[in-house]
Parts: C-alpha cells; structure tokens; sequence
C-alpha cells in the first residue's frame, strides 16, 4: 500500500533506487569478496569516494524537498550539514582519547595546546554515540526552527531569504574560525581513530559507512517522497506556486514552510553527520558560502522538484568534479562553470528533465 | 619628581647655563689657543664681547673639540649645543657616532666622516667636500660612553636652534619625550622669545611647562596646569596626572585634576571622531563594492554572483596598466579608473547578451548562470596570468596620514577611498537622473512593457544598465587594488559584503546602499574595539538576519524589477 503510493509513477525514483540498491551489494563485494588482483577489484579509495557522494546526495535530497516542492531557496544549507559534521566529528574527537598526540585522557590535542583546564560544557555528553547523533539531528533542526520561524513569520521570501541564509552561513563559518568557540579553530576536528570501537581506517569500517549512507539516502528518499506525496506535500506544492492564494484559502502557510525546512535540516545534518567519518576531518570551510551555493547546484543540475534528481545531480556533478581535477585540473572550473551556465540556458529541469515525460509545474 | 641639586650633570649645567657662560668659556679657550684663532678666511679677528654667538667663535669652538679630555670635551660641546649654529647638531650627532674626524695641523681640521662611506667626508666648519687622503690621515676624535649620551640630548637641544623649523620640531619633541634638565630652562625660555614657529612655540611652551611642574613654585605650577590642560600630548598628561595625584598644593592637585578630565573628555571626543572616521572608510569600501551590484541586483534583479569577479577584473585592469607604464603610478592609477570601467563593462555587456538576457523574471536562475559564469572568470584569470597574486603598487601620495593631533591622525589612503567613493556615487546619481540612459534605466525598472510601448528598446537598455553596473565594479576594483591583495580570489572576498548592503539598505535604491553601507561600516567600526574584528563582523550579520524579518525589504524599499512578487 505505502509501496505503491511511494513509487507509483515514479519510474525515476523507482529506477535510481534501484541503481542505488544495486551499488550497495555490488561495493562491498567489490571490495571485501573479489581479489585486489582481480580487475573488477574496488579499491577503498573508491568505496569512501562513493560513500562521500551518498552524503552529498543526502544533502541534495534535502534541498530539493524545500526547494523544488516548497520553492524555499536555501542557500545555506552548508550550516546545516556543517552542524551535523561537527557533531559526528566531537564524538570521533572524544574517541580519540588519550591516543593524541598529548596522550591526555579526556581533552582533545587543540584543546590542551590552548590550555584548556577541562573540557567546555558543550562538549560534554559527546564520548556516547548515540548522543552525538541526536545531537547532529536536534542542532541543526533547532537552529532551522529558530532561524525559519523568525523568517517565514514575517514572511522573507525568495532572494531575500537566500541571502539571509547566505548571511548565516557565512556568520557560522566566522564564528567557527575563532579558537575561543572552542571547535578546534582554523583546523577544525580530525585525526579521528576508532568509531564504536572500530577503527575508521579499516576497510570493514568504511564499507559499513558506506552501507549507512546508502540506507540513508534510500530512507531519505522514501521520507521525503512520503511528504511529498500526502496532504502536507500537496500544500507545499500550492504554496510553491501561489503562496498568496494558498495563504487565502485559509491555510497557515509559515506553518507548512516551517515544517518542511526543519525536516530539511535535520537531513542535512545526518548527511554531515555521514560525511565525518568518511572524510576523516570536519573544518569550517565546509560553512563557507561557495559550498552551500554549490549543493544547490547539484539539485539544479540534477533537476528541481524530482527528488531523485538531486541524487542523480549530485552523482553527477561531484563524479564530473573527481574526474577532472584527477585528469584535466586548469579546466575543473571552466568546465563547471559552463555546465551551470548550460543547464540554466537550455535544461531548466536538470538532467532528468531531459528523460521526463510528465509535465509538472514550474516556478 | 625633583632631582636633587647634587647630581653631576646638574653642577655641569649649571657652569654654563646660558650663553653668557658659554662665551666666557670660550674666551678661556680662545686665550689658551690664542697662537692662530682666526685661521678661517673672511673671518676678521674676534672681538670676543660683541660676537657672542657669531660664526668665528663657533669655528673655533668646533677647532677645539679634539683637545683635551673627555670632560673638555663635553663642556665644548655643552657650549656649541647653546650658541645656535645650524652646522652644531650634525656635528654632535658625528662625534657620538665616532664620525668626527681631525687632522694633525694646528689647527686642526675638522672632518664629518660619510655615515655611509668610509671614504668621504665633508669638512665640518665649510660644509666642502674633503679629498679622501685627508680623511684617511685624520684621527677619529675619541669618546666614551658617558659622552656619548650627554652628546645625544645637547644634540636635541642644539636642533631646538636650529634655523629649520621642522627640525626644531622633532627635537622639541624629543626633549618632551625624554624630559629635560631644569638647569636647560633659562635657555629654553630664551628660546621662547625668538621662536616664530607655531607648532615649535606649542611644543616649546608645553615642554617648559612639563618642566615647571616639577620644579616651579606654586604660581608657577598652577600655571603650567593651565598651559598644558589643551595638550594632548602623552607626556603632558602624564605629567598633569602626576600633579593630579602628588602635587603638595591642593590647588595645583585641584586644576590638575580638571585638567585631566577636561583632557580625557577631549579624548573620548577625538577617539569617537577616529571610530566614525574609520567606520565612514569601511563604508566607503563596502558602498564601492555594493555599488555595481545595487544596479545589476538592485535595479536589474539580476542575483550577480560574478559581480566579485568584475570587482577583480577591475583590480587586475589597474596591475596591467601599472606594468605597461611602470614608473608613472599617478597616472597609472588614474588612467585605470576609465580603462576598468570600460573592460568591466565590456565583459558585462558580453555577459547580459550572452546569458542574462534569457533569465529575465527567473532571478534564482540568474543566480546559477552568474555563479557559473564567476567560476569561468575566477579560471580564466588564474590561466592567462597566475593563480599567485599581481602585485600592485600605490602612489606616493596615498601613503602616509594626515596629523590632526597627538591622539588622532587619518591615513591618507582612508581619506581618498572615502572622497572617491563619494565622487562614484555622485556621478552614478547624476547619470541616472539627468541622462536619457537613466531615464530609460527606470523607466524599464518600473514598467517594461509599456516602456517598450514608448518606444525604449528595452534589450539596449538591459545590456547598457548591465555594463553599467559591472564597469562600478570594475572601478571599484581599482580602489580595492589599492587596500587588498589582488588575486584571482579576491572577488570572493566581497560578495557576501556587497548583497548584504544592498539588501540592507533596499533592493532598487541607490540611496538606500548608500546609506546601508556607511551604516554597516560604522556599526561594524563602533562594535570592534570592543569585541573584535571577527566577532563585530558575526554581530552585525546577526543583526542583518534581525533586521531582515522586521523589514523584509529593506531600509527603503522601492518598487523595481527586483521587488519580486
């Protein structure tokens, strides 16, 4: 029954999933089962590689929930993902225990190099994992429910709450660079040893990450699909097409919009939450504007308001991205930059426009 | 503090207090040295009584700075400190650095031996060049180190003569930051009378004052209060302080401590006045930055990402013409102002034919297309010159700062980024209202369909307003290469900044920037000594975020394109 609803009529979604599902049995083999001699071998590079890419894909799912079905642009979903990796990354950085350089049992190398006497009252409860995972879901879901109630209240909207998120991005990542905030600084939080006791180098402990993400996107998927396809998700859609007209015909319209970029930030935060470990370090540059701005290029790429466009967007942009600065470096940025001039001009539906027979509407 | 009337150097000072005493010395020397005390031609024989201070006297004194020990020495050099002559200063400050040479004739020659080379010298009583067998056959003239350090403050007070104003100046204030002896006070008050220069006057009497305060009786102290209740010179309200806390008399503890405060409250005004000074200079940055993109975003609604990188384009303009006519910086800088405007402006037109000219009503899409069009640009510059950054250089003239008084000075540069950015928003102003481009610019803004229907060909226009807004960007370019590095990444570095102003002070007013950036500019300047640069810059994104849900659209908020639906 929910089966049908989710993916009746979404032969896209239907078919990426299945893709999906198909990279998480044929990776792991890859790697675990077939001989490194073998050329079907998948080396680890390759399966942390992927696993980033699951993230990010989670990431643009999240996105394209608000802005291809909510007409919200954010962009500075980088904070969100941000929060979630930093919260990942304090549970690995407690890990570490007194492995770091300066053997000591509880604080963390950059906290006794600036001489903390003990550890900051926010970092406390972070040595259990499983509060580290709340809290990569309830930081950034908190800070959108603030941040969107102010906004959506007095009704900011289209450019101008683009680049008030842009502002609150770029605010984090200033506040993230001081030393005082206590987050590591400039360095931000690596050299991570063991996660849930395994060790986050092991070929076993990046396979299961992987896994994660993968399951990860697909539960994503299937949630955002959820919401898009019931009642909620058919007001969403109005208020993206008529904001004004839905707001007349009596529904709370800030409500809906709340709702849904909390959501979306509480994705956003377990995709960096994912992306730590994978990666191995969370630094403030992942709060830098260029990178929000670039997530929602991968859902314009992919294709607005399809959902599994943004993964397939995502796949896509970021595989072109290692592709060319492995094999054409000096062109990386004119390559991409002509893709976002390309796909504005002539696919204004992403990639999957150029498959999709169904019209939907468009803003 | 008073020094006690035992110390060595005040009983030295006190055997040749003032020029009379000086002379009286030199008679004694001039008698001992009396076989040829006129050797210099043109000079006639001395008539000791009437030529105090003339240049025969001090020829000799100069002759007789070899003889005899160190404390002949210092006594000679105690009475040529005092007698006034420009040539004394240059000569004491050789002596100290063991530059001071003389010849064994009788009488000896005196040679200022070349800071810089070893060879050369210059005779020091003519000022003619010496051949440079003299120089190596002359003998150092010896000094310790006690010598030296009388030698450094009777060269201060030797400038305090000096015939160039300037000079006298620095020493003044050298002897004020040193503080002096009061035995000097007689001489100074001399100097006093005679002394013409303004500012040397100021300084002079501030020096005399500091020193009464130490040692001057009550009327005296109370009156040194008095003059120095206006200075704000750190010595001198150090040295009112002092009064303030340890003066015997109240009174004189009494005036001083309304000096002070009189003082402190002057300060927190000159201290103010810098705050807003820089805060206006920071907003002078942020409006040339903004100002391009008030057109292109504010006017057009266009969501320019590559609007840093025509700021860059307007830098790089400036380095390139730099390296065409190196050596010429003025005009190289002021021949880029035109030639940024128009490559910047050229790259834009290009830009809104090739692209922009499609997104119309789809502003969220412009913003894809620009930022793709940004990553080409940022490439393209890091491809044709280097990914390192262009060094470029500043005149002579936007160096350096303009002294108001001790506790507040404007750098020059600051001075002109803020007269120039005002000219840029001036002549914006006009060319929108009195030019027929800017008449059609609004009127496209406004309505248009039905400006089409007049007769504006609107597509003109778009493309005329777009390179507008980017030649801005290029001219602020020009500006910024003076304050930042100039690489291929600065363009980053400012388009956060320039959307905040715009969006701050109102989508499709120009006003509305102009005011939003010198706003944000002196918010931020204003909350920085306290907190920080990075903390003031979080602050006031916050208070933008804030400001935003109490007016969604801005300062003033205007009916434009961009004023989405």
């Amino acid at each position: 029954m929910l089966t049908r609803r989710l993916l009746t009529s979404d032969w896209g979604g239907t078919f990426v999933l299945g893709l999906l599902v198909a990279m998480l049995i044929a990776v792991p083999i890859a790697n675990l089962v077939v001989p490194p001699d073998s050329p079907y071998y998948l080396s680890s590079y390759w399966v942390a590689l992927l696993g980033k890419f699951l993230t990010f894909a989670l990431l643009a799912l999240a996105i394209d929930l608000i802005w291809g079905y909510a007409g919200i642009l954010s962009l500075g979903h980088g904070a969100f993902f941000g929060l979630g990796g930093y919260a990942m990354g304090m549970y690995l950085t407690r890990q570490i225990g007194d492995q770091g350089v300066y053997g000591h049992p509880v604080l963390p190398d950059f906290m006794v190099f600036l001489s903390y006497e003990e550890l900051p009252w926010f970092w406390l409860g972070f040595d259990m994992f499983w509060f580290a995972l709340l809290m990569a879901m309830l930081v950034p879901g908190l800070l959108a429910l603030v941040f969107g109630w102010l906004a959506f209240r007095s009704r900011v909207s289209g450019v101008y709450f683009a680049i008030i998120t842009q502002a609150l991005v770029f605010a984090l990542m200033l506040a993230f660079f001081r030393n005082e905030m206590g987050f590591g600084g400039n360095n931000g939080l690596t050299d991570f040893k063991d996660i849930l006791g395994f060790p986050v180098q092991a070929r076993e402990t990046r396979v299961a990450l992987f896994l994660a993400s993968g399951i990860a996107v697909i539960l994503g998927y299937l949630a955002c699909r959820y919401i898009v396809t019931s009642r909620f998700g058919r007001v969403l859609i109005a208020v993206r097409d008529a904001e004004d007209r839905t707001r007349f015909s009596g529904y709370r319209v800030d409500h809906y919009k709340l709702w849904v970029f909390v959501f979306s930030a509480v994705l956003a935060g377990i995709a960096g939450a994912l992306y730590v470990p994978q990666v191995g370090i969370i630094n403030p540059g992942e709060f830098s504007p260029i990178r929000s701005i670039e997530a929602v290029l991968w859902v314009a790429v992919g294709g607005r308001g399809s959902l599994f466009g943004a993964i397939v967007g995502a796949f896509a942009v970021n595989g072109a991205k290692t592709w060319f600065t492995v094999a054409y470096p000096m062109f990386w940025l004119f390559a991409l930059g002509a893709l976002f001039v390309l796909v504005t001009l002539f696919l204004p539906r992403g990639i999957v426009g150029l498959f999709r027979r169904r019209r939907e509407g468009e803003s | 503090m008073i020094r006690s009337d035992t110390s060595p150097l005040r009983q030295r000072f006190r055997r040749t207090p003032s020029l009379l005493t000086g002379f009286l010395l030199l008679l004694a020397l001039t008698a001992a040295a009396a076989d040829a005390p006129e050797e210099s031609p043109g000079h006639g024989p001395a008539e000791p009584q009437a030529e105090a201070a003339d240049q025969p006297s001090v020829d000799t004194l100069i002759r007789e700075l070899p003889a005899g020990n160190f404390n002949d020495r210092r006594r000679v050099a105690e009475a040529l400190a005092e007698a006034g002559d420009p040539r004394v200063p240059e000569i004491l400050a050789a002596l100290a650095d063991g530059r001071l040479l003389a010849t064994g004739d009788d009488p000896p020659r005196i040679v200022i031996r070349d800071a810089d080379d070893r060879e050369a010298g210059t005779d020091a009583i003519s000022g003619e060049t010496v051949a440079a067998e003299v120089v190596a056959d002359a003998r150092r003239v010896p000094v310790h180190n006690p010598l030296r350090n009388a030698l450094r403050s009777l060269e201060a007070v030797a400038s305090v003569a000096d015939a160039r104003p300037e000079r006298r100046i620095r020493s003044l204030s050298r002897l004020i930051r040193d503080g002096v002896d009061d035995d000097l006070v007689p001489f100074l008050e001399e100097r006093l009378e005679t002394e013409d220069d303004p500012q040397a006057r100021d300084l002079l009497k501030t020096l005399l004052a500091v020193t009464y305060l130490e040692t001057g009786d009550e009327d005296a102290r109370l009156e040194a209060v008095a003059t120095l209740r206006e200075s704000l010179l750190p010595e001198a309200r150090r040295a009112v302080a002092a009064a303030a806390a340890e003066d015997p008399d109240e009174r004189v503890r009494e005036a001083a401590m309304e000096a002070v405060e009189h003082a402190e409250s002057r300060i927190r005004f000159f201290r103010f006045t810098e705050d807003l000074f820089f805060g206006l200079s920071a907003g002078s940055v942020l409006l040339l930055a903004a100002i391009g993109l008030a057109i292109t975003f504010g006017v057009m609604g266009v969501i320019n990402m590559a609007h840093g990188e025509l700021i860059m384009i307007g830098a790089y303009t400036t380095w390139f013409i730099q390296t065409l006519i190196p050596g010429a910086l003025s005009t190289s800088i002021l021949l880029a102002i035109p030639a940024a405007f128009v490559v910047a402006g050229l790259v834009g037109i290009a830009m809104e034919r090739g692209v922009i000219q499609f997104l119309y009503g789809r502003p969220l899409e412009t913003l894809l297309a620009t930022f793709g069009i940004s990553l080409i640009l940022q490439q393209a510059v890091r491809t044709l010159f280097s990914p390192l950054n262009r060094p470029v250089s500043s005149p002579e003239w936007l160096s350096g700062s303009l002294n108001i008084n001790p506790v507040l000075s404007l750098t020059w540069s600051r001075i002109y980024i803020f007269v120039f950015a005002i000219m840029v928003f001036v002549a914006l102003i006009l060319v929108m209202k009195k030019t027929s481009l800017g008449l059609k610019v609004r009127a496209v803004a406004q309505n248009r369909p039905m400006a089409r229907a007049l007769g504006v060909r609107t597509g003109w226009v778009d493309a005329l307003t777009f390179g507008l807004g980017a030649g801005l960007a290029g001219v602020a370019g020009v500006a910024l290469s003076q304050l930042t590095n100039v690489g291929p990444n600065m363009g980053q570095a400012y388009i956060i900044d320039s959307f905040m102003v715009v969006v701050f002070g109102g989508v499709g007013n120009l006003w509305g920037t102009f005011v939003g950036a010198m706003g944000l500019g002196v918010m931020t300047k204003f909350i920085e000594p306290h907190v920080g640069a990075v903390l003031a810059k979080i602050i006031v994104l916050i208070f933008i975020i804030l400001f935003i849900q109490k007016r969604p659209r801005g300062l003033f908020p205007k009916k434009g394109r961009a004023a989405e639906n």
